[in-house]
């Protein structure tokens, strides 16, 4: 049995700009990078993902957002001399710019499949074509594919339309509903509930089994959207 | 409740969103393939839904482990824990556990389902996998891989080898353990203490993705919001309401509420054992006494493995021969 340093706290909170560490059972481990939810920290979590993924005890790696899982094929005798590593790790990786590829997804915006695009008007104090035209201009980055089969994490919404989650989430959205959830933009990936809140639809198949790579996003890929209709 | 394909669970594609799938009960599905010389891979049908019968369309070894269950095969009680021989036309059924929740059918060779992304777990949520991607139906015939008879032989289930009791907790409690995670120290005093003293109770709302516990509400010193980070089986999440979650095998990939603790992978088993309407107890553990317990479930297996080697050798010198042939 291998001697470790006793480690009083589970995790240190995300203050003083260190990233939290902490063991989740005893065969992964989540590392939460401090700071913004920016593009520049998620290249770096990108970056740590590789360093990560070449340790001979990690079987999978998994990035969130701005923090990344650690799976290990056996359980570490010292979790914190890991943690200890990914930090050295962390403090001196260069961001990582992983060139993706491009999407360019049409939208039929509003409509049945976009009915929510109305109360994002409403909750943003914008007019739905504001809404469409401020969805529409930026170029989004996938951080992170997860959650279900899939689902790209976002980053790039315009933060004017921020709009909550749905207290009431709708039953049976269909998969490539193009949502907005929180200061999140999302296509979802599987037909089933949820609490985003819909403004479009697009014909893309997130993910398909039988394709090769099965997820049709990676992170890294970027798209923008385009209405191909607008139905108010 | 539901009935489904499973094996020791589809690896590799969390990165995709995809989770792991796979039994509730590994150690279940471990013992059930050991039984009958399996390969660790091979699948099994996962039954939560009872009374549960099949018809075996060819003479074959099988074993049914997990809880404790009465069982006929052909109109005769037969034991869980046990390799048997099935003759064509025999019906096998189960009955609702006794103890336990969960009954696992291994078939001598496996399940010939087809493997998609390296698995032949159903993904009920993708749709994918197992048979057809979905729930098994009556009438549904499952293609079988290498028929052969078995030895006769049994194994002490892991829940009389690995018996756990909490000081205070009556027989029927569930014990857990549980390392603390993340936001642990976030947690008021109050509600640490009640998490690891209380019995939580498994509410109806509880299945292959998740268990929700009710019993109590715990509160955050103050609230966090957290980004979407990775979520793994036996991970014990708490939603504003207060009461948590432990996510289970078909728990999304990522999650977003606070994470209070983890419940050790060597007594995940356990919880999927478990029935709603029961309690279980939270009981705190560190880093080096889950790898023990982790040891513990690892001596169970080879002693498992041995003892059956040994029935096996004893077997062929007598030549007692294949009872499954002598039907």
């Amino acid at each position: 049995m291998v001697e470790c340093v006793e480690r009083t706290a589970p995790a240190t909170a995300l203050v003083n700009g260190e990233p939290a560490i902490s063991m989740i059972g005893t065969s992964a481990m989540l590392f939460e990078a401090p700071g913004e939810f920016t593009l520049a920290c998620q290249r770096r979590i990108w970056a740590l993902m590789d360093v990560a993924s070449m340790r001979a005890d990690v079987a999978e790696v998994m990035p969130g957002v701005t923090n990344l899982m650690l799976i290990f094929s056996t359980p570490p005798e010292c979790p914190d001399e890991v943690a200890a590593d990914l930090r050295r790790a962390w403090d001196h990786l260069p961001e990582k710019h992983i060139k993706g590829r491009q999407f360019d997804i049409g939208v039929r915006y509003g409509g049945e499949l976009g009915h929510d695009l109305a109360s994002v008007a409403l909750h943003t104090g914008l007019s739905p074509h504001e809404v469409i035209a401020l969805h529409q201009a930026p170029v989004y980055t996938v951080c992170a594919v997860g959650s279900v089969p899939g689902f790209g994490y976002l980053h790039g919404l315009d933060p004017r339309l921020a709009t909550p989650r749905k207290t009431t989430p709708s039953l049976k959205m269909l998969a490539g509903t193009v949502t907005i959830g929180g200061p999140q933009a999302g296509i979802s990936a599987l037909t089933g509930p949820n609490g985003w809140n819909s403004i479009g639809f697009t014909d893309l198949v997130m993910f398909d089994p039988t394709r090769q790579p099965p997820a049709l996003f990676a992170v890294g890929d970027t798209l923008r959207f385009h209405a191909e209709s607008i139905e108010l | 409740m539901l009935n489904s394909v499973q094996d020791a669970g589809r690896l590799g594609y969390r990165h995709l969103g995809v989770s792991t799938s796979g039994v509730m009960d590994r150690l279940a599905l471990q013992c059930g393939n050991m039984l009958l010389n399996n390969p660790a891979e091979a699948a099994c049908i996962e039954i939560q839904t009872f009374p549960f019968s099949v018809s075996f369309g060819s003479q074959t070894g099988f074993s049914v482990t997990g809880g404790h269950a009465p069982m006929t095969l052909d109109g005769k009680p037969v034991l869980p824990w046990f390799a048997l021989c099935a003759r064509q036309g025999d019906v096998l059924r189960i009955e609702r556990p006794v103890a336990g929740a969960r009954m696992y059918l291994c078939i001598a060779g496996g399940l010939d389902v087809p493997v998609v992304l390296a698995s032949r777990s159903t993904q009920l949520r993708g749709g994918f996998g197992g048979w057809q991607g979905r729930p098994l139906q009556q009438g549904d015939e499952l293609p079988l891989c290498n028929l052969s008879c078995v030895e006769e032989v049994g194994l002490v289930p892991p829940a009389q080898a690995l018996a756990l009791k909490a000081e205070g907790t009556d027989e029927k409690t569930v014990v857990l353990r549980v390392i603390p995670a993340t936001d642990y120290t976030l947690f008021t005093g109050d509600s640490l203490k009640q998490f690891g003293a209380i019995g939580w109770q498994i509410t109806a709302q509880s299945d292959r993705v998740g268990y929700r516990l009710k019993g109590g509400a715990l509160r955050m010193r103050e609230p966090v919001e957290l980004r979407s980070y990775g979520v793994v089986p036996g991970i014990i999440q708490v939603p504003p309401s207060g009461e948590p979650i432990i996510q289970m095998a078909d728990a999304n990939t990522a999650g977003g509420y606070p994470r209070i603790a983890t419940v050790i992978e060597a007594d995940l088993w356990r919880l999927a054992q478990a029935r709603i309407g029961s309690f279980v107890r939270l009981q705190l553990c560190d880093h080096a006494q889950g790898l023990a317990a982790a040891e513990d479930v690892q001596t169970y297996l080879k002693n498992a493995q041995k003892n059956l080697m040994l029935y096996r050798k004893s077997f062929s010198r007598r030549g007692a021969g294949h009872t499954g042939k002598q039907a």
